[in-house]
């Protein structure tokens, strides 16, 4: 076994945590700063595995393989490979700004960053793990530190929200451990690299391949969230501390479209082909009645997590259009929806303590108060609508080609233009949005309202310069990416 | 001529736009004007460099410069690269787009002094410009929707350039959303043909359709999906409501828009793309239905108007549709030679009513009048515009809209008749905005007008220099150049077409002095005999009430979206908290296991992985 590099990313936000709860004074400020410096430190690790990180292989990187339990066969196994390790570096770097965004937060500063960090951690697990067991226990932590942060540090109905957010949750691991157990008992082996090479299906029965793939199935489309499974989405991101929201909509919902291509699509080649078409309608449902949906929010945060639902359906249509162009766009589109929705929400965080308004229409005229939010915001919005040359078109425009080319599933030409039907009306809630809060004549009421200060206008701006630099040059994550969809779509056997 | 030229053609405006927007804007705020001076530095090396290409062109067999191709991005079995085109269509049109941009920004200089966000300004200017030339050179449709796309965002932040004005604020969205929903036709054509062709090389799609791979009814849907996206661009009837309220930007922006870049960009796609569009009659009839159509239509609005920019609002709206008449009847040639004399004639009717703006601080004509002995040079400037649009021998407008007439005559004699028609109205309609902005007395202008004095030289300068091209524009070979022919100068003169274009214009000139300069006739009563027309007329055919009345808030966002949102409210989380409410109460029975405690449940979930761990390890 090489340098255990994963196991220190992940478990670097996790020593950072313990080291706060050890910390004898418990200083906001140093807090803070302990906080800063473990995710920082995940942040320039992952980065520098990134750049070692060899792209002419496309099985898993990076590799740490010990017996964990053995008489079950559980094992500690992690690797990345190209499709985990852009969700690696979008959780480090997002982890790490979060803390940013958080620094205002003085009350229970220290059971925040704590939790904080706990979370980030269960999150990286999920993205490295090779291991159906270890995947699902850091599935699992998520879920306490996710509960505690928005139903303590929230705003509005917050216990509603996480409690509904818990029980989402729940259900969907739940039947997700059912479907693990199940595909245990028939395989005999977590191992997720063997469990895709094995080519179950036949074995299985279709029956019993279908039963697994919609428990395991159901688990992730609550996460990401799919039509009708979504209600959780919207109240969780809008009661949750704008540090929480970051980390819902940039990371955390992106477990499921992963998962969904992880252990779905890679394990159920069959399954995944038959079930196709099903999959695809409810994509262009989502991103049709998501976008419906968010024209109509009248909370200018509420807005933002809505438009994560019609955008998300973007990466279920590629995912399940199953080929190796859509695949790859539906991971770019993880990424890049990530990052774009994270500086949302940064930014209608910093409105949000600045003016103590949220709603869109007692806002406006903001632009004179406050132009560089407004700079900012724009260039969020423009690649919320897919303007060329940000990384939200790089990624939807991979997601359409791939899909509308595809050929598993019949009449997917028209299912895919229904889906760029929706660039139309995300263009229509982004810029009447940008309109009644930015434009028109300044009001009274926001006099003295100020623009970013220094440490704000870094966490801005550097998530704006990836968004740039994604849409300008995708390759440098299309050719990672493209290497980890590479053996995933060579299993379909297209 | 080394392949860089072309990129920097596109570069400079770009750097120039980089170094007001990271350099100027953040560091020498009190030295705005450096942003006007770098923005006409690189857009004036931009135009030497153009004129540079077009010699190499005009040189260059069969007028094409092989150019080398970089590869941008592959993925999976797709491979995109990124190239330019120098044939004589992007030749030429590099011309109209830096030589128009160019006298806009040396106006603006004069128009927008003093201006809070003059360094904005100039900089979306320059992206603005960059992204058309980017459109022009693009040599494959993918990297010709991502400028397209640009130049909708630098019309979006110019069209809302004084965001404070909530109409300003209000037709920028519109203009943007509007156009969108023309360039998700052109977006799913672009999807099509490269699922049917693998390609998005526009000279590969020309092969294929002439050798017959790419025809039928596939090339008909795609060049339908692609004409979609021109009728955005360039406000065609049934999407034309955005242009007329895009005059709350600044009126040069409005020069720009009208004449060179916007809405020329979806007359030049269409062009781009001519060879496709030539092997499908469905989709060549279409072309030449709407933009006859459009000609007529957005004419007689103009007809009624009262505000200047909105008459040339509308007046661009027809002359588009010319442009697009003349593709549809198969005049490539004089399609882009149409489009080339009216980027002249039609910035210059825009600087003068930003000029006739600065002096009376109104649009409304009905407000000035007289304005010929106070301002003797924006008069002279916008007589000689007037009649080239109106299409007078020997100013430039007259020789493209001939090879048009000529065109439809001989393809589609209806349209022809609606095009004639249109000669006549154009006529009218600007000669009526001339006779009541300058003749006759001065009507008081707006109540804060200082009194009236002609513009500044930086505005006279690039006006004259514009009334001269709109003289001799039409004097050039540009038609031949582009592949159609040339008439003589005195020769054209000979054929009973253009005779006949002539009377009508000259009658068009007639009825507008008869009735608002010699008052022959009484206008009022003319309105009175026609007042349903005139009611229709004004109200333009109340389709920004029926679109974003009826369409957009009754049926889509208060109707069909209202019903998601109660849906979403009502059935999908009222069966959620349903449910959850029926096992609150059955968890009342057994409530006392219940902690509440959050971190109890995570215990109880991690003891209850551990109990199934233990119970493989047991029985497995």
């Amino acid at each position: 076994m090489s340098f255990p590099y994963l196991s220190i990313i992940i478990f670097l936000p996790l020593m950072g945590a313990i080291a706060i709860a050890l910390l004898p004074r418990a200083e906001p400020r140093r807090v803070k700063l302990i906080a800063a410096f473990f995710t920082l430190l995940a942040f320039l690790l992952s980065a520098a595995l990134f750049f070692m990180f060899d792209r002419s292989l496309d099985g898993p990187q990076f590799v740490e393989q010990a017996s964990w339990i053995p008489s079950i066969n559980v094992q500690y196994f992690l690797g990345v490979d190209g499709l985990s390790l852009p969700m690696l570096i979008l959780t480090t770097m997002l982890g790490f700004l979060a803390v940013l965004v958080s620094w205002r937060i003085d009350r229970r500063a220290r059971e925040y960053f704590a939790w904080l960090l706990v979370l980030e951690t269960g999150i990286l697990g999920v993205f490295c793990s090779l291991d159906l067991i270890l995947f699902f226990l850091f599935w699992e932590v998520e879920i306490i530190p996710m509960y505690l942060l928005i139903s303590i540090w929230g705003t509005g109905r917050k216990e509603y929200s996480a409690m509904k957010f818990v029980i989402y949750t729940l259900l969907g691991s739940a039947l997700m451990l059912a479907g693990i157990l199940l595909l245990y008992s028939h395989a005999g082996t977590f191992d997720m690299v063997a469990l895709a090479q094995m080519g179950l299906e036949p074995a299985l029965g279709s029956l019993l391949a279908t039963a697994i793939f919609f428990l395991l199935f159901f688990g992730y489309a609550v996460k990401l969230p799919v039509f009708p499974f979504h209600t959780w989405l919207p109240d969780a991101h809008t009661d949750a501390p704008t540090a929480v929201s970051l980390i819902l909509a940039g990371i955390l919902i992106k477990m499921g479209g992963y998962a969904m291509i992880r252990v779905c699509v890679s394990i159920f080649p069959e399954t995944s082909q038959t079930y196709a078409p099903l999959l695809v309608a409810l994509a262009v449902v989502s991103v049709l009645y998501g976008a419906a949906v968010t024209l109509r929010q009248r909370d200018l945060k509420r807005l933002i997590a809505y438009s994560s639902i019609s955008h998300m359906g973007y990466v279920l249509l590629g995912i399940f259009a199953l080929s190796q162009v859509s695949m790859t766009g539906a991971t770019l589109q993880m990424f890049s929806h990530g990052i774009i929705t994270g500086l949302l929400f940064a930014l209608v965080g910093l409105v949000y303590d600045k003016t103590h308004v949220r709603s869109i229409p007692e806002l406006g005229g903001l632009a004179r108060r406050m132009p560089i939010i407004l700079v900012v915001f724009s260039v969020a919005g423009l690649a919320a609508l897919g303007l060329p040359g940000t990384s939200g078109f790089a990624a939807e425009f991979l997601v359409f080609l791939g899909s509308f080319r595809s050929t598993v599933v019949s009449g997917i030409q028209i299912y895919t233009i229904l889906g760029v039907l929706g660039i139309v009306i995300t263009a229509g809630y982004i810029l009447w949005m940008l309109q009644r809060v930015f434009y028109g004549p300044p009001k009274a009421q926001y006099e003295g309202v100020l623009d970013a200060d220094r440490l704000e206008r870094f966490t801005i701006f550097s998530l704006a310069a990836v968004i740039m630099l994604i849409g300008i040059y995708p390759r440098i994550l299309t050719d990672v990416i493209d290497m980890g969809i590479l053996p995933i779509f060579g299993g379909l056997g297209l | 001529m080394p392949p860089e030229v072309a990129l920097a053609i596109i570069l400079l405006p770009f750097f120039s736009f980089v170094i007001i927007s990271f350099v100027i804007r953040p560091f020498l705020k009190n030295r705005p004007q450096l942003s006007g001076y770098i923005t006409i530095a690189s857009i004036g090396a931009s135009l030497l460099l153009s004129m540079w290409v077009l010699i190499e062109v005009i040189k260059a067999p069969g007028h094409v410069l092989p150019m080398p191709d970089y590869q941008w991005l592959v993925v999976g079995d797709i491979a995109i690269s990124i190239g330019v085109t120098l044939d004589s269509l992007a030749a030429v049109m590099l011309i109209v787009v830096t030589s128009v941009s160019l006298l806009v920004q040396i106006y603006s200089q004069g128009y927008m002094h003093g201006d809070p966000g003059y360094s904005r300004y100039f900089a979306f200017m320059s992206l603005f410009t960059c992204s058309m030339l980017g459109l022009v050179l693009a040599d494959n449709l993918l990297f010709l929707y991502v400028f397209w796309e640009g130049v909708g965002l630098c019309s979006y932040l110019l069209i809302g350039f004084w965001f404070h004005k909530p109409e300003a604020a209000r037709a920028a969205t519109k203009a943007f959303v509007v156009t969108r929903i023309g360039d998700f036709g052109f977006l799913a054509a672009i999807l099509f043909l490269f699922a049917k062709t693998g390609t998005f090389d526009i000279g590969e799609l020309h092969q294929l359709a002439l050798i017959g791979a790419l025809g039928g009814t596939v090339l008909t849907w795609a060049a339908i999906g692609v004409f979609s996206g021109a009728v955005g661009k360039s406000a065609q009837f049934p999407l034309h409501t955005w242009l007329p309220d895009a005059m709350e930007g600044p009126t040069p922006v409005s020069a720009l828009i009208h004449a060179a870049t916007m809405v020329a960009a979806g007359v030049y796609l269409v062009a781009r793309l001519f060879p496709m569009f030539a092997h499908s009659p469905q989709a060549m009839i279409t072309v030449a239905i709407i933009g006859g159509f459009t000609a007529i239509f957005a004419a007689t609005i103009g007809l009624v108007m009262n505000d200047i920019k909105w008459v040339l609002a509308y007046s661009t709206i027809s002359q588009l549709g010319y442009m697009m008449l003349g593709l549809g009847v198969g005049g490539l040639a004089v399609g882009i030679f149409h489009l080339f004399n009216h980027a002249f004639f039609k910035a210059l009717l825009f600087m003068g009513a930003g000029s006739v703006n600065h002096a009376t601080g109104t649009f409304d004509i009905r407000e000035m009048g007289g304005l010929r002995k106070a301002m003797p040079w924006t008069f002279a400037t916008f007589l000689i515009a007037s009649l080239s649009i109106a299409g007078i021998w020997p100013l430039s407008g007259f020789w493209s809209k001939e090879g048009i007439l000529a065109h439809a005559w001989a393809h589609q004699p209806i349209l022809f008749f609606l095009a004639m028609a249109t000669v006549f109205l154009t006529a009218f309609y600007m000669f009526r905005v001339l006779f009541l902005t300058f003749g006759g007395e001065y009507r008081g202008g707006s109540s804060d007008a200082h009194p009236l004095r002609e513009s500044p030289l930086v505005m006279i300068l690039p006006m004259a220099l514009l009334a001269i091209l709109s003289v001799i524009s039409g004097w050039l070979p540009i038609s031949g150049f582009l592949g159609g022919e040339s008439h003589g100068f005195f020769s054209a003169l000979a054929s009973p077409l253009a005779l006949v274009s002539l009377l009508l214009a000259a009658l068009g000139i007639l009825l507008a002095y008869a009735l608002y300069s010699a008052r022959w006739l009484s206008v009022e009563s003319l309105r009175q005999t026609f007042a349903p027309l005139h009611t229709l007329f004004s109200r333009k055919y109340w389709l920004d009430e029926l679109y974003e009345r009826v369409f957009v808030m009754r049926i889509l966002v208060d109707g069909l979206f209202a019903a998601c949102h109660w849906f979403d409210d009502q059935v999908i989380d009222g069966a959620v908290n349903g449910i959850a409410g029926g096992t609150v109460t059955a968890g009342r029975v057994i409530r006392r296991l219940q902690t509440g405690q959050l971190q109890a449940y995570g215990l109880a979930i991690f003891i209850g992985i551990l109990a199934i761990v233990a119970c493989f390890l047991i029985f497995g």
